[in-house]
């Protein structure tokens, strides 16, 4: 039994940390999401000079820069290409990414059919994560799986509650698309809800971070907030969940990584309790500011949004304790 | 990272889970737990039969009886107990708290003297911390103990003592010197339960059994060796018995919860489950299950690697007391009105009623809920002192 990251795992953590540092201040990070673009393209590469889009990484290294790239809301589509189509590119693809020349995200929801002869696709693909910052889209379509440009002729923009991952909407109609050699299967949705859960740890030890710094030097009635225990306690009740969460995320990336036989009810339980944690801690450390806390201008809602993103991406917490229920309850054997 | 077993920890496991199999009871995996009566005598034959096979004190040192084996043997053993629902060492209090403390702080005659019997379950140890005056606030116990010749002398009060009544030692933690600062006038005794003076008067629990009691010191004498660290170091000797109590460590928690959501499982699939919110509430157990497992295996692999647990253990006790006492509710629920009955005739002979009035100490012994939340914001997260 070894519960923790490799040095090398854990030196890619501290580089990864170093440069969202330097070049993601918050200031910077709110000047993108509300720019039209909402992210800054041509950093694509610099991800790439760093090796995030390596295809040698493994998922616990995409686990570590998940939760740091969430620590500092990195506006870019790294997740959309890590945790959503990553298993399902191709090598002309999976080149091109590692390159830092294309970006791809993954269409799943909606009714996309491909026309006859095979090589168009027509329909609307609705959610669709990151849409407006890729440069690909892969589609899930009549059981294949199809690579299509995301040129703004078949992109619509939504308005998104977080500015920093926001949802489009793919319309085809009979666009060329190439069918890949490859379909999605359940483990493409367990990488990305580990992933995802990773991505709720760094947002949660972020808003403990500012509940902390924050109760440790604002002052009322003469005292600071944190002397108070009905502030300082929702702070400890943000560390719990923070670290219960954590817990169960890194678990749920190590059983995913190894195909471990609970490797389904890890990325559940792990989806469930981090991302709810999450969204937990930000409401805590927003109520923890009292007004300053509620404003646009400071960073915490952003948090908060990302939180409430990830805790409504591939089924909230109730659906997924379904899926615990079933399998502990319906099945005959061991549980724990 | 990896959670698999080594071979070495897989052969441990597989001789234990045999043994286990071979000297348990037949069928005893699969009974109905039965309510928390305590069995005395049975326990203290169990208690014998773990340790001729060893598995008691698995990771103390070789010199003094223990296995001198590695923490995960401890968790193995733990986990492997509570699967099959295995009973407890008789020493509780003795195996928790008193040997690590002795181990950390004893000398070597203290050592030889006190761990042996200790694991033999040959002598039981009590935690005669609480009075009536001060329990959060441990640094104000007014116990006094006096310097007579080569003896300490002890007049005071004990209170919630848990297995006082059937204790030979006990850790006792008292005032040397009345004019030292609170918390540098403490010293920490190891005392004869058996000397004259002390007197044991049981408390009855909100489930009705006489578990903790008060205890009476009217001038007894104790050998003034018999101290652990040095007079005025008692504040940090109950420090080190403080951080086993919580289960810094929680493989025993850990154990507690498994096998109460084993159980849970077991009575709905008895009484059956299939509404949705019950079935979410049971899925909650199981990750709340799952989430201090592996909290727990992670400030294992930081002592390991580091020397000391990580910060993530101090949740352990928290988390584990309040997880109980949902579950415990949960199951009552599970039983509609009848839940109300306790004893022959209600469901599992009212194992549940028992437990989920129990439960209600677990935010109360080994520092209550507030106090470790106190210890979370101000020693972990670092923010200032709310007193
Ligand atoms: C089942 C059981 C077994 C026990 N076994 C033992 C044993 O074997 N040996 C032993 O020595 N003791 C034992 N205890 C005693 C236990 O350690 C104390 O009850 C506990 O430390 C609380 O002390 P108290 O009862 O004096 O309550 P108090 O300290 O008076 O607390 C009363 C309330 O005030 C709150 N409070 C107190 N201080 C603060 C603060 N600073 N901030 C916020 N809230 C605060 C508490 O959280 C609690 O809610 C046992 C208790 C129980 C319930």
């Amino acid at each position: 039994m070894d519960f923790a990251f490799s040095s090398e795992q854990e030196q890619l953590r501290a580089s990864v940390r170093d440069y969202l540092r330097d070049r993601y201040g918050d200031e910077r990070v709110v000047a993108l999401a509300e720019s039209d673009a909402g992210w800054d393209p041509s950093s694509w590469r610099e991800l790439a000079d760093m090796g995030w889009l390596d295809p040698s990484l493994g998922l616990l290294e995409h686990a570590v820069i998940a939760e740091e790239s969430a620590y500092a809301l990195l506006p870019a589509p790294w997740f959309a290409t890590v945790a959503l189509a990553w298993p399902l590119l191709d090598e002309q693809l999976r080149d091109a990414v590692a390159a830092g020349e294309r970006s791809v995200t993954l269409a799943r929801h909606g009714s996309v059919t491909a026309d006859a002869g095979g090589d168009t696709l027509t329909g609307v693909a609705t959610l669709v994560p990151d849409l407006t910052s890729v440069t690909d889209v892969l589609v899930v379509a009549d059981g294949g799986v199809y690579a299509v440009e995301a040129t703004p002729d078949v992109v619509v923009p939504r308005s998104t509650m977080d500015r920093t991952r926001r949802l489009g909407e793919l319309r085809l109609d009979r666009t060329p698309a190439r069918r890949l050699d490859a379909s999605f299967g359940p483990e493409v949705r367990r990488r990305s809800l580990a992933l995802a859960s990773c991505e709720a740890v760094g947002v949660a030890q972020r808003a403990l971070d500012l509940a902390a710094a924050y109760t440790k030097t604002r002052e009322q009635f003469g005292r600071v907030i944190g002397t108070y225990q009905a502030v300082s306690h929702k702070v400890a009740d943000i560390f719990v969940a923070l670290q219960l969460g954590r817990s169960l995320a890194y678990w749920a990336a190590w059983a995913v990584s190894e195909d471990d036989p609970q490797a389904d009810v890890a990325v559940s339980a792990a989806k469930s309790a981090a991302t709810e944690g999450a969204v937990l801690a930000c409401e805590y450390a927003i109520q923890a500011h009292g007004g300053i806390g509620f404003t646009y201008e400071h960073v915490l809602h952003r948090y908060y949004k990302r939180a409430q993103w990830l805790e409504a991406f591939e089924g909230y917490g109730r659906d997924h304790r379904a899926a615990v229920a079933a399998a502990i309850l319906d099945s005959e054997g061991a549980v724990a | 990272m990896d959670f698999r077993d080594t071979p070495d920890e897989a052969a441990f496991r597989a001789g234990l889970r045999q043994w286990l199999t071979d000297t348990l009871p037949a069928g005893w995996a699969d009974r109905t737990p039965a309510p928390g009566r305590w069995d005395e005598a049975f326990t203290r034959e169990w208690t014998r039969k773990l340790y001729d096979a060893g598995y008691v004190g698995l990771t103390w040192p070789k010199e003094y009886g223990g296995g001198g084996a590695p923490h995960t043997h401890q968790g193995i053993y733990l986990e492997e107990s509570a699967r099959v629902g295995a009973p407890d060492h008789i020493g509780v209090i003795g195996l928790g708290m008193a040997g690590p403390t002795i181990i950390a702080w004893g000398t070597d005659e203290q050592k030889k003297r006190y761990l042996p019997p200790l694991l033999a379950g040959e002598e039981v140890w009590c935690q005669g911390f609480s009075e009536p005056g001060s329990g959060s606030d441990l640094a104000g116990a007014r116990t006094r103990a006096e310097l007579d010749g080569d003896e300490w002398v002890v007049n005071g009060q004990k209170v919630w003592s848990s297995y006082a009544h059937i204790a030979d030692w006990c850790i006792l933690v008292v005032r040397t010197d009345p004019s030292a600062s609170k918390h540098a006038g403490l010293s920490y005794l190891l005392v004869d339960m058996h000397t004259p003076g002390v007197e044991v008067r049981p408390l009855r629990q909100i489930t009705g059994d006489p578990e903790f009691n008060e205890v009476f010191f009217t001038d007894v004498r104790v050998p003034r060796d018999s101290m652990l660290g040095q007079p005025g170091e008692g504040w940090n000797v109950a420090m080190t018995t403080l951080l086993h109590e919580r289960g810094t460590l929680g493989f025993a928690l850990t154990a507690a919860l498994e096998r109460q959501v084993l159980n849970l499982v077991k009575l709905a699939r008895e009484v059956g489950a299939d509404d949705p919110v019950v079935r979410d509430q049971i899925a909650q157990q199981w990750i709340d299950l799952q989430a201090l497992r592996f909290t727990n295996y992670r400030s294992l692999t930081a002592l390991q690697k580091t020397g000391v647990p990580g910060p993530e253990g101090s949740v352990a006790k928290l988390h584990w007391s309040e997880t109980n006492q949902r579950l415990t509710k949960l199951a009552l629920s599970l039983q509609g009105l009848a839940s109300q009955l306790d004893g022959d005739g209600a469901v599992w002979d009212g194992y549940w009623q028992y437990q989920q009035l129990r439960s209600r100490g677990n935010t109360i012994e080994a520092g209550t809920s507030e106090v470790l939340r106190n210890i979370i914001a101000e020693r972990v997260v670092g923010l200032p002192r709310s007193r």
